[in-house]
């Protein structure tokens, strides 16, 4: 079993700036930042690693962080920088029974994610309803569709803050 | 004036009108489309097991929409199984009625007003026939609701329907 | 003799759903078969998505209790222990020991009622009529403990963030421990009427079997993954609440009529983790302490900025909660890790080879409930 700053500083040895900060200061859950487009192979580390053996993905969460700005120009107009959106993994080893968090931050004009599909097959529903909710593309994911709005919904993603809602779908009346 | 009431004493034979006997046979067997949503479901399944007994008001799952008399919506409606449903109740012989079963099918339920999915009542898209309240209803509620309908099946007439 | 060689044949593709009694609610699975064989299974899921997590960030912490409770409606006492346990950790509450008993008398209450559902409906599917009838019989019981407690047969709004909306009533340990010992010898019925029965045993051994490696990676759990042989329970592997004051047997699979990990071995965990709940009810209820069941409730619960993801074994699985909070009265966001959505994940996997028939046994055996696959 081992910490959280031990992986830490075992993934900051192997992969260097791929990963970010790791944040400790919240009293209930620490977690790592990591590179959203080197999370694979990270993943497969985490995973084949004899010292690791982290087998099971318990969680991936989409998340909008909120963090749009507005940003006043030289001219004087305000314009509005795009936030960013994660993904988080809760990832536990069945045999050591430690645990760790990543968190890996995209950009929401160009929200891309490697997928880890391939390391953790119960990444691919969730990634599917990561993309559904939020519209975080993961790379290399081999069927990445809308999972459980319908398949033709136009309207944008529903999670992401500053969703709305069309008024009709269909030609069925949305709203109450 | 029930169905039995004109009989000749010792013989088997009974009076009545044509829209008594065929109301009569209506409501008797109202065969429902085997079909649950959400919640309700489970309540309704409840409903048709041993405790409360739907088999006795004549109400038989049917697996297949073809050969069913009523739906009942038990659950949430959501935008991608409206159409679905509205498809289901298409394929239904007439006469053919329907049941809107607990908050969530009546009006949006507790889903009202952040649902960006789900649709707001189910007579959106089908007509419905009895509204039974609750979230989810009790058995007995969903009971009631069957003797509502079958008391709106007896004022039937060919002639003109719906007259109640 | 004719020379078949030549035939020209193709995969047929078959839709099973929405509207299929065995489906267990609305699932589609778009089945691609070879003759009778399947090829491949695509489940289709999202037909009774209720907007859950739209819903938790516009709801202040205890509004979204009777939210919780609409997830996995058989067992809506679990969600909302999780739920509770989730914000009670984000916060930091400590709940008094009357209240921690009564959690987990309800929560295996509610289990054993979940898995009568689970069981009696799967018998339906297999074509067993009888063992449905007996098993919701029984299960009324349970759900008129829960409503004298409570007032509500199946979405019950009882366990609150720091306590319970209220205390027991006077006579429910009685009704409660009349129960337990009534149940017991009932299990021994099923099994001669159900579990035994050669015909079932036809159905469900050696069908959809479910190596140990491929259930971890999939991300399967409890009782399915415990099926297939690996002694997983988070109740002994993540303890929470007081789970590890009793004594209890976590059962796993043993391949007794077939192969590990197959339906009847799936089925029959089910049927042993019922005898087990009613151990842990036997202990609960012989220790329960008095005390004040509301006391530790917040009157506002606005956590300061932080994340936490908890879990409890649900009848199903691991049921996750990852909420996450910016400081504010509403959750800023809350991720539910549901059991069902995980298992049905795996429906291809486990139905590729096998003929039409055994997709029912299958989809049975892995026990979904689709208000939680598509919250």
């Amino acid at each position: 079993m081992k910490s959280h700053e031990e992986i830490y500083n075992l993934l900051k040895e192997k992969f260097g700036d791929a990963i970010g900060q790791s944040i400790t200061n919240l009293p209930v859950e620490s977690f790592i930042e990591v590179s959203p487009l080197k999370i694979h192979e990270i993943s497969y580390f985490l995973r084949d690693d004899n010292e690791l053996l982290f087998d099971n993905l318990m969680l991936l969460s989409g998340l909008d962080d909120m963090n749009d700005k507005k940003v006043k120009q030289e001219d004087g107009s305000i314009a509005d920088v795009p936030g960013t959106l994660s993904v988080v993994y809760h990832i536990e080893s069945t045999s050591f029974r430690h645990k760790i968090v990543l968190k890996c931050s995209c950009p929401k004009d160009k929200p891309e994610v490697e997928s880890v599909n391939s390391i953790w097959r119960s990444a691919d529903w969730n990634e599917r309803e990561a993309y559904d909710m939020f519209g975080i593309i993961f790379l290399n994911h081999p069927d990445l569709r809308r999972i459980l709005m319908p398949y033709d919904w136009e309207h944008g993603f529903p999670l992401r803050k500053d969703y709305k809602n069309p008024e009709f779908y269909q030609g069925m009346k949305v709203p109450y | 004036m029930g169905l039995l009431d004109q009989q000749f004493a010792d013989d088997n034979i009974v009076i009545t009108k044509v829209d008594d006997l065929l109301n009569w046979a209506r409501l008797s067997s109202l065969w429902q489309v085997g079909f649950g949503l959400a919640c309700c479901a489970i309540e309704m399944m409840a409903t048709s097991a041993s405790h409360y007994d739907f088999d006795r008001f004549g109400v038989i799952p049917r697996a297949s929409p073809r050969q069913a008399d009523i739906i009942i919506i038990s659950g949430t409606v959501t935008l991608k199984m409206a159409t679905r449903i509205k498809r289901l109740y298409e394929q239904m012989p007439d006469p053919k009625y329907v049941i809107s079963m607990g908050s969530c099918s009546n009006c949006g339920g507790p889903y009202w007003e952040h649902g960006y999915h789900v649709l707001k009542g189910i007579d959106r898209v089908i007509p419905v026939d009895v509204y039974v309240p609750g979230c989810p209803p009790r058995p007995e509620a969903l009971l009631e609701g069957l003797l509502k309908l079958q008391e709106k099946i007896r004022n039937e007439s060919l002639v003109k329907k719906d007259v109640a | 003799m004719s020379d078949y060689s030549n035939l020209k044949t193709e995969e047929m593709v078959l839709n099973m759903g929405p509207q299929h009694p065995s489906t267990h609610g609305v699932l589609r699975l778009e089945i691609k078969l070879d003759g009778e064989l399947i090829v491949e299974v695509k489940p289709h899921v999202g037909y009774l998505h209720r907007c859950f997590e739209k819903h938790c960030e516009a709801m202040t912490y205890p509004q979204i209790v009777p939210y919780v409770d609409r997830m996995d409606y058989l067992a809506s006492m679990s969600n909302e222990l999780g739920y509770a346990i989730a914000v009670e950790r984000l916060m930091g509450i400590q709940v008094p020991e009357r209240v921690e008993y009564i959690r987990v008398i309800m929560a295996e209450l509610q289990r054993i009622a979940s898995h009568m559902v689970a069981l009696g409906t799967y018998g339906l599917d297999i074509g067993a009529f009888t063992p449905f009838l007996y098993l919701f019989a029984d299960r009324e019981r349970i759900l008129s403990i829960f409503e004298e407690t409570c007032g509500a047969r199946l979405l019950y709004n009882y366990i609150w963030v720091g306590g319970l909306s209220h205390d027991l009533h006077p006579d429910f340990i009685r009704k409660a421990k009349e129960f337990v010992t009534y149940f017991r010898p009932k299990i021994t019925e099923l099994n001669n009427l159900l579990s035994y029965n050669k015909i079932f045993i036809e159905r469900t051994a050696n069908v959809g079997i479910l190596p140990i490696e491929t259930a971890i990676n999939y991300g399967m759990t409890g009782p399915n993954l415990r099926a297939s042989g690996l002694k997983w329970d988070l109740r002994r592997d993540d303890p929470y609440s007081i789970y590890d004051k009793f004594e209890f047997d976590i059962p796993v699979g043993k391949g007794w009529v077939g192969t590990l990990g197959d339906c009847w071995d799936r089925y029959f965990v089910r049927v042993l983790e019922m005898e087990q709940s009613l151990n842990i009810l036997d202990q609960a209820l012989a220790q329960i302490p008095d005390g004040d069941v509301t006391s530790a409730i917040p009157k506002r619960i606005k956590p300061a900025e932080r994340q936490i993801y908890t879990r409890v074994e649900n009848p199903r699985g691991e049921l996750g909660y990852f909420i996450v909070s910016k400081g504010g009265l509403q959750p800023h966001r809350v991720k539910v890790r549901p059991p069902s959505f995980i298992s049905l994940g795996l429906m291809n996997e486990l139905c590729k080879g096998h003929l039409v028939a055994d997709v029912i046994a299958i989809l049975g055996s892995i026990d979904i409930v689709l208000g939680e696959v598509d919250r």
